[in-house]
């Protein structure tokens, strides 16, 4: 019973999150600034980081783990980039 | 203690989404820098959260790893919003119409 619960609620939030993610591919898509698509680009990696996390949770292994650890870190490099370039015109001056 | 850790997902994942929406809705883009940050904080914090219970339950001795990811999100998103916010600030001045 415990189970059924916890694989039902774990499908619902996987659900949830893809929403998200379509949410913020919407925004990415849309735009209508460039400042909004590197939002969106953040919004859309974090969301994959945290579906990465319950993936792992729902297949019962501590592999899944690293792969969120790898996005969330590769996540934030491209994120500082981007704007790093829209604020300069160049990423490393 | 599964269902604590289905909650506490839940829970995060309902931030998440919640964030994503008003990234949709907003009309502005300073509005908008601000709904995705409760699924970058408070709905990892649950995930991460839930994640700890299950894998501690599972295994059944102490599972604290997920925390490195929780640092590593608090220390990243203020830098990245930070940069973020700037170079749109400097964009309208510059741009202000499009």
């Amino acid at each position: 019973m415990s189970l059924d619960l916890l694989s039902v609620t774990l499908a619902a939030a996987q659900l949830l999150l893809a929403l998200a993610m379509t949410c913020a591919l919407y925004r990415l898509l849309r735009g209508p600034r460039a400042q909004d698509r590197v939002l969106a680009l953040d919004t859309l990696y974090v969301n994959a980081m945290l579906l990465i996390l319950i993936f792992g949770i729902a297949a019962r292994s501590r592999d899944f783990f690293e792969a969120a650890l790898v996005i969330g870190t590769l996540g934030f490099v491209s994120t500082a980039a981007a704007a790093k370039f829209l604020l300069r015109g160049e990423v490393i001056e | 203690m599964t269902t604590l850790a289905a909650l506490l997902v839940l829970a995060g994942a309902l931030l998440a989404f919640i964030g994503a929406l008003g990234l949709v809705r907003l009309p502005t883009f300073f509005e908008r820098a601000h709904p995705p940050t409760m699924g970058t904080t408070l709905g990892t914090a649950l995930v991460l959260a839930g994640s700890m219970v299950y894998f501690t339950a599972l295994e059944s001795h102490l599972v604290l790893h997920e925390i490195l990811i929780g640092v590593f999100m608090t220390l990243s998103t203020p830098v990245t919003y930070l940069l973020l916010g700037r170079a749109a600030l400097r964009r309208e001045r510059e741009d202000p119409a499009a």
